[in-house]
């Protein structure tokens, strides 16, 4: 059996949770097996996990998951996995994921995989891949343990709609006292956060300033992107820390990132490079960003972006 | 304060990355190695202002061959007292990580510092696998953190956002961005690293197998960029939409 840890934000699932489910769906189908959820705490339709592959949704209600605590997610998952029978527990690779995912190897003594990307293949024993070297290769593991631990990669598998729904089943599971006291949770609001977007505008130095931040806010919105910024914006401070992308921010990997006066230094392809479709518009035809872009426009970002923008807005207009 | 940091060696940054040609192994020829940059400009660095401020020690941990102690010397020159190097060419994270737990499980340590991950494998699984395997409480991806008496206060990156949690030492964390400014190592600190306690001791058994690359792939080459002129913004609308199929 499978099974999928579904995180939600305040009771709603995360799309990372979906991306989750469907695939442990598709993992299951490989192994010949079915695929179940767990959520913990307070959710809103537990029972909408079935329609992206899940058989059952596996719930424990309560408090005690309000905040996160890696040790007591842990031990309450692992009980799940062991009481249920499960062979392999599938995470999303999130700030959550990760700090599950070697814990739970750990303590199943499980063979773990952190961002996978793709269905794992089951006819030379158990294999499946992931990025390596901050996106420069592919690796491909073999997993020997009778217990597996993956984290799955945002943006890898898309959320599929594969069933119609199921059955939500209540776990009495007692969760350990946490010994960790969260004292404030800062997110932005309504936006989608970065690592599940699926259209990324991002800018770095070229812009001069943080007064001109207008207009890559402008392009994002008709868009319907979230904004990125390169690790000298993020320095100076005229965009948030947990805007950074590149190596030592965060790695994405967007269906479309558009990179507006980012020279691409190999620290911030790094965190990229892993994207469907990439755009660069630079002024310097010798940005090395070109190389790794499947679209290039050389020019005055301040003409070409509000240029780009109108665009836009005129083809959103005809659909 | 008793402060262990474990330090991985990986290629530089700006390494080619080649395997050799049936795909099975990475091919070292002609890589630089580096400190694996989070576990020296961010675990390491606090560490040691937490040290100069408080007092105590740091010891430094690596599990790998005799090549590493290259690397290890480096971050004795950049200010850790004493290293610990465990002999053995480990093949899964989770032999690492029991390599480590089995040491720290002796040196009673106050804080356990990882990076958030290592640039070559990119998994951010030792540290969460040290503190399981200890009972300790783990926080990951942490920004900052300050210590007062027995509490540690941490502000750690979460999707779109941070988190500020207290918790009670000992602990495991992973060091992000934020936590330190990257520290040269002067000329004095490479003599004196030469003279540091740097102990070579025999691994514990454990299974190192469980999960293990058996191949690797190069991702297949992009195509050259498509120039779209700069007062052409619709080609460029048209080309997502219709080709890239993204908008």
């Amino acid at each position: 059996m499978i099974l999928v840890f579904a995180e939600h934000q305040k009771g709603q699932f995360k799309k990372a949770a979906l991306e989750a489910v469907t695939y442990g769906y598709k993992t299951a189908q490989v192994m010949g097996t079915s695929c179940v959820a767990l959520a913990l705490g307070e959710v809103a339709n537990a029972g909408d996990l079935c329609k992206y592959g899940a058989s059952k949704v596996y719930h424990i209600p309560g408090n005690d998951f309000t905040q996160f605590d890696s040790q007591v997610y842990t031990a309450v998952i692992a009980q799940a996995a062991q009481q249920l029978g499960a062979g392999v527990i599938v995470l999303s690779h999130s700030s959550t994921g990760k700090s599950l995912l070697g814990r739970l190897a750990a303590r199943l003594q499980a063979g773990s995989v952190a961002g996978v990307n793709a269905v794992p293949t089951n006819d030379n024993g158990f294999r499946v891949k992931k990025n390596v070297f901050s996106g420069k290769a592919i690796a491909e593991y073999a997993v020997t343990s009778t217990m597996k631990v993956l984290s799955v990669m945002g943006n890898a598998i898309p959320p599929e709609i594969v069933g119609a729904g199921g059955s939500v089943e209540t776990l009495d599971i007692a969760a350990p006292a946490s010994k960790i006291r969260v004292k404030s949770v800062k997110r932005e609001e309504g936006l989608v956060p970065l690592p599940e977007a699926e259209l990324v505008v991002s800018a770095g130095r070229g812009l001069k300033g943080p007064e001109n931040w207008g207009i890559i806010e402008e392009l994002a919105a008709v868009l319907g992107a979230t904004t990125a910024c390169s690790r000298p914006v993020a320095d100076v401070g005229w965009r948030p820390h947990h805007e950074h992308v590149g190596q030592t921010g965060i790695a994405i990997r967007p269906n479309l990132y558009i990179a507006v006066g980012i020279s691409g230094a190999i620290q911030h392809l790094a965190g990229v490079n892993s994207s469907k479709t990439i755009v660069v518009i630079n002024k310097d035809a010798e940005a090395p960003f070109f190389k790794a872009a499947d679209y290039g426009v050389q020019g005055d970002l301040f003409e070409v972006v509000p240029r780009l923008t109108e665009a836009i807005k005129r083809f959103k207009s005809t659909q | 304060m008793k402060l262990l940091v474990c330090v991985s060696k990986t290629p530089d940054t700006t390494s080619r990355i080649a395997f050799s040609a049936d795909g099975a192994a990475f091919d070292a020829n002609g890589v630089q190695y580096i400190l694996n940059p989070y576990d020296e400009w961010y675990a390491l660095v606090r560490a040691l202002e937490l040290k100069e401020a408080q007092g105590g020690s740091v010891t430094l941990i690596n599990v790998g061959p005799v090549d590493n102690e290259q690397v290890i010397r480096k971050g004795l020159a950049i200010g850790a007292d004493a290293a610990i190097r465990v002999d053995v060419q480990p093949q899964s994270a989770l032999f690492v990580a029991t390599q480590i737990a089995e040491h720290a499980r002796q040196g009673q340590y106050d804080i356990i510092f990882c990076g958030k991950e290592t640039i070559d494998y990119n998994g951010s699984e030792i540290g969460a696998m040290v503190a399981e395997l200890l009972d300790l409480p783990f926080v990951s991806y942490a920004s900052h953190l300050d210590v007062a008496g027995n509490v540690a206060t941490i502000e750690r990156d979460i999707e779109g956002g941070t988190e500020v949690l207290e918790v009670d030492l000992p602990l495991v964390l992973s060091a992000a961005k934020g936590m330190a400014e990257q520290r040269i190592p002067n000329m004095q600190g490479i003599m004196m690293a030469k003279r540091k306690p740097l102990d070579v001791v025999a691994p514990v058994a454990a299974d190192d197998n469980l999960s293990t690359p058996v191949k690797y792939t190069l991702p297949p080459a992009k195509q050259s960029v498509k120039m779209v002129a700069p007062d052409n913004m619709e080609e460029l609308v048209r080309l997502l939409h219709e080709e890239a199929k993204v908008i």
